[in-house]
């Protein structure tokens, strides 16, 4: 499953907001419920679902295990931010996600930065985006060994004959552990970082399995997912266990093959809430494929602009077309998020040499 | 009467039966079909509590939302490291998502038991729990009344003794107004490990700070009606009807066809509700050290706790006290914290179970009860096949849900808002 060359399987994630930008967000779960539902139908490896303490919105991470039991296959990555959070509490919360889901689960990382967001929390001013993108690191780093504290595999903890405590210590908290729930079904789910600005692209090399990058071209992107992949190679990460995802806004209501000019061929086009690109499916389709064959990308998180209409084309217009042409997958052949996205279950680092490394029953 | 199921965070009933598989033990499964069965007995709420060796109740119960249509859905939050603004977000969550059947338990845990594992530490003094704990609440709901009833979101802000925060609540006024707020009546971690219950602070703080339910371990008829005259005796003067605050006590029951066989399969789940490993847990989070080594069928440690600061001397005395049950009764580490961890049982034929709880309540000694089922995933089932029915012809309980909401099923008003 070498994605060297970005030539991979097509991987492709949608967002399932149910608010156009800077609209209000809704609280009615049915239209969640739909949009994964529809999302699965296309076989996306996965949904996000944004969440941020600075605008109104539902806890994303609750309302994706409100989706859990009502989807089957489709991965769910819900943003859980890590400034004003508990990281033992994060990790909680994540780890029964991947439980209540049976191994869907992924988080995308992000932080608050704003005095505002400080302000609802009153335990720290606000800080530069950078710190904050460091202990992101952290929050990432002492989940998988939280992860990884209580591996009761065969009766043993990690390969040892007793849960470990991770005694992480960190710039800003420090955690004993161990955990007390058993490993996560996936090991580790998912992390997911936008890897497009500053300190959160190291993050994403060192932490991310999955790397979303704002670019207007697949050049753009290319020249990101280069970066990340040396990056995490010389953090000794194999950088095949990185998926790199351009990430668009789409917006299909402009006719069923037309981009507008300067959003298909040319490439999207810098918006307000990040390269847009308008058009129709079909061009969509194209543009999807011409950036994965040149192996630039490993795939696409899809923001529609309009939520309802631009998943419904979305699905149903340019992924079916991609299915047609053999391009993206029909059906789910794996169970889990990092079986669909071609990931391996991660070794326990506790684990010694004596451990069988073999999945949870 | 009230009826609820409860799977605590204390003890090892959140193994669903001990000794199984990981999968078994968090498995999105079990929990599911214990809430099925709770809704199929038509229980008013499903109660998950928070610990060491459970899933993350929040998560759990908005996935349980997806497979249920009535019962309301309540979480136990730890008010010693909560922040309001996260508890109160992910509990509106809760209760727009299930379509108003939030409840909220909260639960003031010892600071010392859980502050390495967190930002802040061990930062609260023993005697601030409590002032804490009643803080937390009164935030939230002041961030739940930050929307009007007609969505209109307005800026709060609240500077107190623990919390000095100010902005904008990203979420809109819950279908119930306010999660219903269950308030434990206990103190917290220790408290299934043998501390006695603070009876005066109890009733006193459960009336004042508006708590819907209080539980209770008063299940004799007795020490029941004290209780529950003292605490609904107290309303009035905080300017709320009788019927405004439940007190619902916590049980474990065993049924048998006869007395004889339901004492016989007592004694057998007694032994089977704590495991080996567990056992040393619970012993490890008083001694506050690696009793690893030490054999669940052996002797207690004979050295006191390790000193940690915070609850040291509340360690202490659970130690001591711990020592003089093993000693007086010749019990090892696992027999000693089966005796040690005292809700209250019922033993007996579903005939006598379901009289002994329809008198409580008859009484005034209880307005429900939150049962503890053993194993936590299908123990409910016995109970709601068997003592529900027998309930119901006494006239005892509902035969069908009459509204959509927890509150509708507790009988309970929404509350006035305040804005």
């Amino acid at each position: 499953m070498s994605s060297t060359h970005g030539r991979g399987l097509l991987h492709l994630a949608a967002a399932v907001d149910q608010h156009v930008a800077g609209g209000p967000a809704l609280f009615d779960v049915d239209s969640y419920v739909e949009a994964v539902r529809l999302a699965e139908r296309g076989g996306l490896d996965f949904v996000t679902l944004g969440d941020s303490f600075a605008r109104p919105g539902p806890d994303a991470l609750g309302v994706l295990a409100r989706v859990a039991p009502v989807t089957a296959r489709i991965g769910l990555v819900p943003t859980v931010t890590t400034t004003h959070t508990e990281p033992f509490h994060v990790q909680a919360a994540v780890a029964t996600l991947d439980w209540v889901s049976g191994g869907r689960a992924g988080w995308q990382l992000d932080v608050s930065a704003t005095e505002a967001e400080a302000r609802l929390f009153g335990r720290r001013p606000a800080e530069p985006g950078d710190e904050l993108w460091r202990e992101a690191g952290e929050v990432a780093d002492v989940a998988a060994r939280l992860w990884d504290s209580r591996d009761a595999v065969a009766g043993r903890f990690g390969g040892r004959d007793k849960p470990q405590h991770v005694d992480f210590q960190g710039a800003a908290f420090s955690v004993k552990g161990p955990s007390g729930l058993p490993r996560p079904p996936q090991g580790h789910p998912v992390r997911v970082v936008d890897a497009t600005e500053g300190q959160a692209r190291q993050t994403a090399a060192r932490y991310a399995d999955v790397a979303l990058v704002r670019a207007v071209s697949a050049a753009q992107a290319g020249a990101v997912r280069d970066e990340l992949r040396v990056a995490a190679k010389d953090l000794g990460r194999d950088p095949d266990g990185l998926r790199v995802l351009a990430s668009l806004v789409v917006d299909l209501g402009g006719g069923e093959y037309a981009a507008a000019p300067g959003h298909g061929g040319g490439g999207p086009r810098p918006s307000a809430h990040g390269p847009l690109y308008r058009g129709g499916p079909v061009d969509l389709a194209e543009l999807i494929t011409a950036w994965h064959t040149s192996g630039l990308v490993d795939g696409f998180h899809l923001v529609p602009a309009e939520p309802r209409r631009d998943l419904e084309r979305l699905v149903n217009g340019t992924v079916a077309l991609l299915q047609h042409r053999s391009l993206f997958r029909t059906f789910y052949p794996g169970r889990t998020l990092r079986e669909h996205l071609g990931l391996t279950r991660p070794a326990n680092q506790y684990a010694g040499p004596v451990a069988t490394g073999g999945d949870a029953a | 009467m009230h009826l609820a199921a409860y799977v605590p965070g204390d003890g090892d009933s959140a193994g669903w039966g001990g000794g199984q598989g990981a999968g078994s033990v968090v498995g999105f499964a079990s929990f599911a079909r214990l809430a099925r069965t709770a809704e199929r007995g038509l229980f008013d709420f499903l109660l998950l509590g928070e610990g060491p060796r459970l899933p993350e109740p929040v998560t759990v119960l908005n996935a349980l939302a997806a497979v249920t249509e009535r019962i309301g859905l309540a979480a136990t939050v730890d008010a010693t490291s909560g922040e309001p603004y996260e508890l109160a977000r992910g509990s509106a969550t809760l209760d727009h998502l299930s379509g108003g059947r939030a409840g909220l338990h909260v639960m003031a845990s010892d600071a010392a038991l859980t502050g390495d594992n967190l930002r802040r530490g061990r930062f609260l003094d023993r005697a601030e729990r409590y002032p804490r704990a009643a803080e937390l609440v009164q935030v939230a709901r002041e961030l739940w009344d930050s929307w009007t009833p007609d969505g209109v979101s307005r800026p709060f802000a609240h500077r107190g003794r623990h919390f000095d925060i100010a902005g904008e609540f990203g979420v809109p006024r819950a279908p119930q107004g306010h999660p219903v707020v269950i308030q434990s009546g206990g103190l917290g971690d220790l408290e299934g490990l043998g501390e006695t219950w603070d009876f005066a602070s109890v009733s006193v703080s459960a009336s004042a700070s508006g708590a819907d339910v209080v539980l209770s371990r008063h299940l004799s008829l007795d020490s029941g009606r004290v209780f529950y005259a003292d605490v609904k005796g107290r309303l009035a003067q905080y300017g709320r009807a009788p019927g405004a605050l439940k007190i619902m006590p916590e049980v474990t029951f065993v049924l048998g066809g006869t007395h004889a066989e339901a004492r016989e399969r007592a004694v057998e789940v007694r032994r089977r509700r704590v495991s080996p490993e567990y056992a040393i847990l619970a012993l490890e989070r008083i001694w506050g050290t690696d009793l690893s080594s030490y054999d669940p069928d052996g002797p207690l440690p004979d050295f006191d706790p390790v000193p940690e600061g915070g609850s040291d001397l509340a360690r202490r005395q659970v130690a001591e006290r711990w020592r003089a049950l093993s000693r007086a009764k010749g019990l090892s580490i696992r027999q000693t914290v089966v005796e040690a961890s005292g809700r209250p049982s019922l033993v007996g034929t579903p005939g006598s179970v379901a009289g002994t709880l329809d008198t409580l309540v008859r009484e005034k000694a209880a307005d429900g009860f939150v049962l503890v089922p053993y194993p936590a995933a299908d123990g409910l089932d016995e109970f709601v096949d068997r003592v529900v029915p027998l309930l119901q012809e006494r006239g005892a309980f509902r035969t069908e849900y009459e509204g959509a909401t927890l509150r509708s099923h507790l009988g309970l008003g929404e509350p006035v808002w305040t804005g």
